[in-house]
């Protein structure tokens, strides 16, 4: 009983602290500090209207933009997912072939691997700048635009995530279309 | 290249870190002088348990009174879940929850395993999130710290083990939290969300609507990794953008995984007084993680199968359900995969349904042995079982007295480590039997033949080891599989901690012997060695079978 009652008390002293103090602590460090990432990198038009958030990948089917990985939940931002599938699954070849006709990969311009393969949460914003530069040229054509503004405007925004660690450069996909769209692609 | 450095640096700093933190932890857990900060601290919990606090409780008053904390942690989170659509802090309007679900939930996060048969964006508001979940990341952490505390204490020759209620409050207030606070101020900086406001709509560049959940991450996923928790904000859990944004948190994270676990040990060899063993111990168990870090590494440099065939480049490893962003994600997955199941955090950085067979086998291993690091404290008190068969074995074979810090281990201390060993492997290898021979397991795999076998196999380790990762492609939220985990979730959690405490319990009651020649040493290479050989032998013997009819069979059937 005497063990019943202290238990309670602890209860009462842990959600105070742990989940009221702690959160609101936190949750004010993300607010004054870095209000945009707190609140989800999300990226506005001039308008105000949300575009989407630069973390979160969103689906781009037409020739004019670049395309990110596959995704299991169709680039669900409410519904996270992946495949769950093995790698030795034919789901998987299935799916893989799909996306070899839409990227026109043929033996001898084969796809990176990364386009073909579904991230985790099916909302892995980036893609490599190799596999940027695969699709450089079907986005020049789409556009009119000469191959070679395409491929500058990759390598200005490509980035290592880890520095020294991480040799392979990535584009963000959302960021490299809002760039190509933009009417000075310099910048 | 660059990866194999970034793994030396994040396990070996890590290493480095949890001396210090061990220090702390002893300081922390079981102050020596009643003076000081010390003091302060325990006048303030004595303020905020009542009385009761300062009783001195024997073995089995700590375990009742943990029980009794522990029930009442389930029935306050159940009711949370059974109550969200009434309260407050649901800006998405999460609606009611199924019963079983609930049940399983409740079970997951009280007993530290975060096994998760729901996803989180989808079910859950923020209050339950943050008042239910969260609230169970600190407390059942804290339990395992406490329970490990205790058990020390009984091994150093103490009749009493403490106080549980005053325990339970340094693990939280002194351990956890300001790790807490500061692991989660450099995720908020490092880009993570952390916001009350509902979920975002957006109209993306083509012109779909899209919906993006976020919320009050970066709090939850701290606490979730540094308890070894390791349920997830969101579905897909670390491999999520906004539970995981950066290379740098993923790094932060991984640390965050191993740290408080390799401090335990230390913290364990302070208080019994026996660095030495401690140092033994540690390297046993750093050698267990660095074996299965390289060989998952290595096993998924192997490109997707599937892709075999197609016009797909082949020169790199296994990225189906890996990230980019963490770099050299076929190197970064696998690691992760390999730490949060040394120890029994369950957090995943990629899917490990989808890693090749032999990896997604390592993780396997980690949760049947489950004391290579291993939950925070618990993870210690597992590997405690396997010390005192070692000792009792090597006394066997050599013709010793078997004897662990100059007591006699006897009949009945080897007969409760047996069955707690046989309890982890009964629930596994009978859950999945049943599983497997029935519909409640046969009609909700993702995938066929021997994966899908991998697929329930996985489940019931998973639970048993109070990990919580998952072959998430398992169908799992069924009303058998919510109850069955559910149970054996429960009793794999207290079983393990219940049975180590009574035999220190009982060590503690003996005479001490005088140390002899004929005394088995627990400070040297010999005693490491034969800790190692016993783990592999008991582990090899009950898994092999199983591990062969699951990623093993699939590996010799389908990877050239």
């Amino acid at each position: 009983m005497k063990s019943l009652i202290a238990s309670i008390r602890l209860v009462a002293a842990t959600m105070l602290v742990c989940v009221a103090g702690y959160t609101a602590l936190i949750l004010a460090v993300g607010q004054i500090v870095t209000p945009d990432t707190a609140n989800g990198s999300l990226l506005m038009d001039q308008d105000g209207k949300i575009i989407g958030s630069r973390l979160i990948a969103q689906r781009f089917e037409q020739p004019r933009y670049f395309w990110p990985r596959p995704s299991a939940v169709d680039y669900d931002g409410a519904g996270a997912g992946g495949s769950n599938k093995s790698p030795t699954s034919s789901a998987l070849t299935e799916r893989a072939r799909q996306v070899v006709v839409q990227h026109g990969a043929s033996a001898d311009r084969p796809l990176p691997a990364e386009l073909a393969a579904a991230s985790g949460g099916g909302l892995d914003p980036h893609i490599s700048e190799h596999a940027a530069r695969y699709q450089a040229e079907r986005v020049a054509k789409a556009r009119g635009v000469p191959q070679s503004q395409v491929e500058a405007l990759i390598k200005r925004q490509a980035f290592a995530p880890g520095g020294f660690f991480t040799p392979d450069r990535l584009v963000n996909v959302l960021e490299l279309n809002l760039a190509l769209d933009s009417p000075d692609p310099k910048q | 290249m660059n990866a194999m450095i970034l793994i030396a640096l994040i396990v070996g700093g890590t290493a480095l870190l949890s001396w210090p933190l061990g220090r702390y932890m002893k300081w922390a857990m079981d102050p020596d002088v009643s003076q000081g900060l010390a003091a302060k601290c325990e006048q303030l919990f004595r303020f905020i348990g009542g009385r009761f606090v300062g009783e001195q409780q024997n073995p089995k008053q700590y375990l009742v009174s943990m029980l009794v904390f522990n029930v009442i942690m389930f029935v306050v989170s159940f009711g949370v879940m059974a109550l969200q659509q009434h309260l407050p802090l649901n800006p998405d309007g999460q609606t009611a929850v199924e019963g079983s679900l609930i049940f399983n939930t409740a079970a997951s996060f009280t007993c530290n395993t975060n096994l998760q048969h729901y996803s989180g964006e989808s079910t859950f508001s923020y209050f339950t999130q943050l008042c239910a979940l969260m609230w169970l990341q600190f407390v059942s952490a804290a339990t395992g710290i406490a329970a490990l505390t205790a058990m020390a204490r009984a091994l150093a020759g103490r009749k009493n083990m403490g106080n549980f209620v005053l325990d339970l409050q340094r693990g939280v207030f002194l351990v956890l939290l300001p790790l807490a606070i500061m692991v989660a101020t450099l995720m908020v900086l490092g880009g993570m969300p952390m916001t009350l406001a509902g979920a975002a709509h957006a109209t993306t560049l083509e012109g779909i609507e899209q919906t993006i959940a976020r919320g009050p991450v970066a709090a939850f996923l701290t606490i979730k990794q540094l308890g070894t928790n390791g349920g997830g904000f969101f579905g897909p859990n670390c491999t999520h953008p906004f539970e995981n944004p950066t290379f740098w948190t993923n790094a932060l994270a991984m640390i965050s995984i191993i740290l408080i676990p390799m401090a335990c040990v230390w913290m364990f060899g302070r208080i019994i007084g026996r660095m030495r063993h401690a140092a033994i111990v540690f390297g046993v168990m750093l050698a267990f993680l660095l074996v299965k870090s390289a060989g998952a590494v290595w096993f998924e440099q192997a490109p997707t199968q599937a892709f075999a065939g197609l016009p797909i480049e082949q020169n790199v490893g296994n990225l189906e359900g890996k990230e980019l962003r963490f770099g050299a994600p076929e190197g970064s997955g696998p690691l992760w995969s390999v730490l949060t199941t040394s120890t029994s955090n369950g957090s995943v950085g990629a899917m490990h349904d989808s890693l090749n067979p032999l990896t997604g086998l390592t993780p396997m291993i980690g949760m049947w042995l489950n004391a290579t690091f291993g939950g925070v404290g618990v993870g210690m008190i597992n590997m405690f079982i396997y010390i005192v068969l070692a000792v009792f074995v090597a006394g066997m074979m050599v013709g010793r007295t078997p004897e662990y810090l100059s007591r006699r281990i006897e009949a009945r201390e080897v007969k409760l480590a047996v069955i707690a060993l046989f309890a982890h492997a009964f629930f596994i290898l009978g859950g999945t039997a049943i599983f497997a021979a029935t519909p409640w397991g046969q009609d909700t795999l993702n995938n066929t033949g021997a994966h899908g076998f991998s697929e329930m196999l996985y489940e019931f380790s998973s639970a048993s080891a109070n990990n919580g990762s998952g072959f998430e492609g398992l169908g799992d939220n069924t009303v058998p599989w919510n109850v069955a985990t559910g149970i054996v979730m429960l009793l794999a959690r207290f079983i393990p901690i219940i049975l180590p405490l009574a035999i220190a319990g009982s060590l503690a009651a003996k005479n001490t012997t005088a140390r002899s020649s004929g005394t088995l040493g627990v400070e040297d290479g010999t005693f490491g060695v034969m800790l190692v050989a016993t783990i592999v032998f008991i582990g090899a013997l009950t898994f092999f079978p199983v591990a062969a009819l699951g990623p093993i069979a699939e590996h010799l059937q389908f990877m050239k």
